[in-house]
């Protein structure tokens, strides 16, 4: 469904991703790995929009066979129109609204065109208020999946960690994505919060929506990923399976730091 | 030890502050101006600040625990007020008038003016968190739109009023499209320059604007068709209604417009919060790149907030020039925006109600305090105050600035600095400031 060809992001002097090109199938998890600095955040924030490739194509196909290239398009309309949905490695929530608030910002998009572009809305007439019960109905569910009903009301900076990481994710989740993008979902989360964003992760999955996940806890890539893609350098170095990654030699080097007879080469 | 070390330097700040200001004194003598140096005001003064300080400093070591939770409940108690607070101060600005004092209805015209300045500028500073330091630009593009559409095609307030504020928002969204990659302090410098060109541009473009000499004879509102005129015939409000004409009707009929016009800018901005485009504005102070992650578009979010602050500040402008029947670009100075960010960051960004309070402090309660300090000045009759009651009432803006660094010092982020939610499954509880960002521009 996401398909990526000899996608190229140059700093300057640095290319930070070299002709990347991989797959990421519907309905599955990819995860993209590698060791630090070898441009997974990169290939996201080209996904997502955040910067524009210096060379290559992202190509998005949804269910009903629309198509959308995701290099021509700006970050708001790949998340508005082609649906792809992502989380920030440093959290990234509207610390002073609440919970719910955030939940509603989500469906920014939803509502506006309810509220006639907010002139209808401001007259209080048209279907507005009927606009804001579902989109209050759909928070409420998404807050029951994330465990947050209780705190709905609470300002989100005011949460612990691990809420804030799950409100980021379920937030994603309110536009309706067709692909969410999750950068590094389990940093900084203790063994059973792992567990449980696993179990969330594995969910979404099942509900739809496919995920593509940059992950350093090899924990949850290795037990939730159907497809794992391994970058080192900008390039890719392994493509498959949990398993076949698990024994590629190659992986197994840039991991172990064994770079030097790579570098001289490159 | 610490603390009289402490005092002792404030003291000394205090010297080399006040000693010039103070202690040195310019007299007209006969042959020229002749300097006199007063030694005793000076000494008292420092005197006051040593051991001022020394006092403070005790004072807060003895209470500095019990000085946040106190800082809390204080917060408490204001939020609660503050649901009397504002309908209090509804019916006192409607029974305003009622006072028959013309000076009171004047004052609170001037105030109820900022007042809608300030919270047109909310929408743009407090909510979206774009630093505006231009706002004054829309209000001269108001104010000149409705002197000039009314003396090139003769059109009536009420006709004006709309397109004053359609074109002031246009030029909101002019301003809005090369600021949308700026933040923060170039934001700030780039409004600043806008407002300034448009000063500018009114000053020279003597055919259309009269350039410095103003534009005069701007016609006043009328009530459905009826004027305020004094000749009392069958088109004037006194004819009418067969009553007397006063001046003191139109400047009634004045007040009640601009009660009008910012209630209405008011209402407008509280529904608007409760709506998606008020989210947006309120997330996007948050954080852009959230935003832009979830299919907002920050471009249009950011102009509507231009254009909807925008479009109030000509509304303003547009009554202040039928009030004045004169406007000239003497009355659209930096000075004027900086008076309205002023009262929006004093009143507490984003806060309806904390807007309304700093235009009442900053406005009135100056104009209050001018009253006071001539009164005081009269009755200091006797020969021992006679130098200081001269000169009490040029301490006015003194007395005004230490006000406001207080009040700042005290309530850092306003007046009323708690955000209240727009949507919730319980009951709404205040979000406290401290988790609120100021925006970034």
């Amino acid at each position: 469904m996401l398909a990526v060809s000899g996608l190229t992001m140059r700093f300057g002097g640095l290319k930070a991703v070299d002709d990347l090109s991989f797959e990421a199938r519907q309905n599955e998890i990819t995860a993209v790995i590698g060791p630090n600095g070898a441009g997974k955040t990169t290939v996201f924030n080209c996904i997502t929009g955040f910067y524009r490739p210096s060379g290559g194509i992202i190509e998005l196909t949804h269910d009903n066979g629309r198509r959308f290239t995701l290099n021509h398009m700006s970050g708001h309309r790949i998340a508005a129109t082609a649906k792809v949905a992502r989380t920030f490695q440093n959290i990234r929530l509207f610390a002073g609204m609440t919970v719910l608030e955030n939940l509603l910002v989500a469906q920014h998009n939803t509502l506006m065109a309810a509220t006639g572009f907010g002139i209808m809305g401001l007259l209080g007439i048209g279907g507005y208020r009927a606009a804001e019960a579902a989109a209050v109905d759909r928070a409420r569910y998404w807050l029951d999946a994330i465990a947050l009903t209780a705190r709905a009301d609470d300002p989100a900076g005011a949460l612990p960690y691990g809420a804030q990481r799950r409100l980021e994710i379920a937030r994603a989740m309110c536009i309706d994505p067709v692909m969410l993008c999750l950068d590094e979902p389990a940093a900084g989360l203790n063994p059973r919060e792992t567990e449980e964003l696993n179990r969330m992760l594995l969910r979404i999955r099942d509900g739809g929506c496919s995920l593509l996940l940059i992950e350093h806890d090899m924990g949850v890539v290795m037990r939730i990923s159907d497809h794992i893609v391994v970058l080192d350098h900008g390039r890719m170095i392994s493509d498959g399976t949990p398993a076949e990654v698990r024994s590629d030699p190659g992986v197994i080097a840039a991991y172990l730091g064994e770079g030097e007879e790579d570098e001289v080469t490159a | 030890m610490s603390a009289l070390r402490d005092a002792f330097l404030s003291a000394v700040v205090a010297l080399g502050l006040f000693g010039p200001m103070v202690g040195l004194v310019a007299d007209n003598a006969e042959r020229g101006l002749t300097l006199r140096v007063r030694p005793i005001p000076v000494a008292v003064v420092v005197g006051l600040v040593f051991f001022g300080r020394l006092a403070a400093l005790s004072l807060r070591s003895r209470r500095r625990s019990a000085a946040v939770a106190s800082n809390r409940a204080l917060a408490e108690i204001v939020t609660r007020a503050g649901k009397y607070v504002a309908p209090l101060l509804l019916v006192l600005a409607v029974a305003l008038p009622f006072s028959g004092s013309r000076y009171y209805v004047d004052l609170g015209t001037l105030v109820l003016t900022y007042i809608m300045l300030g919270w047109g500028l909310n929408i743009v500073v407090g909510l979206a968190g774009l630093l505006d330091l231009g706002y004054v630009a829309f209000y001269a593009v108001g104010a000149y739109s409705y002197a000039i559409l009314a003396q090139t095609f003769g059109l009536g307030f009420w006709t004006c009023l709309p397109l004053a504020g359609i074109l002031a928002a246009l030029w909101g969204i002019l301003l809005g499209f090369p600021v949308l990659r700026l933040r923060g302090d170039y934001l700030a410098i780039v409004t600043l320059a806008f407002g300034e060109i448009i000063r500018i541009v009114i000053t020279n473009w003597v055919s259309l604007t009269n350039g410095p000499n103003g534009i005069s004879g701007i016609p006043r509102p009328t009530l459905f068709g009826l004027t305020f005129s004094m000749d009392g015939g069958p088109g004037t409000v006194s004819g009418f209604f067969g009553i007397e004409p006063q001046t003191i009707q139109r400047v009634i009929f004045l007040y009640y417009v601009i009660l009008g016009l910012a209630l209405i800018t008011n209402w407008v901005t509280l529904r608007l919060r409760r709506m998606p485009q008020g989210r947006a504005w309120e997330a996007l102070r948050e954080d852009e790149v959230a935003c832009r992650s979830l299919g907002i578009n920050v471009t249009t979010t950011k102009l509507t907030a231009f254009a909807m602050g925008a479009m109030f500040g000509g509304f303003a402008g547009a009554f202040f020039a039928t009030r004045q029947a004169f406007i000239s670009p003497e009355s659209f100075t930096f000075i004027e925006s900086a008076t309205v960010l002023a009262i929006v960051v004093l009143g507490g960004l984003g806060s309806q109600l904390g807007v309304a309070l700093a235009a009442i402090i900053m406005v009135g309660g100056l104009e209050l305090l001018r009253q006071l300090l001539s009164w005081m000045a009269d009755q200091m009759g006797s020969p021992l105050f006679a130098g200081i009651a001269s000169a009490l009432p040029l301490y006015r803006m003194l007395i005004f600035g230490v006000a406001l660094v207080l009040m700042m010092v005290l309530r850092p982020r306003g007046l009323v600095s708690g955000r209240t939610p727009t949507a919730s499954l319980g009951k709404p509880k205040e979000i406290s400031a401290e988790l609120v960002a100021q925006g970034r521009g």
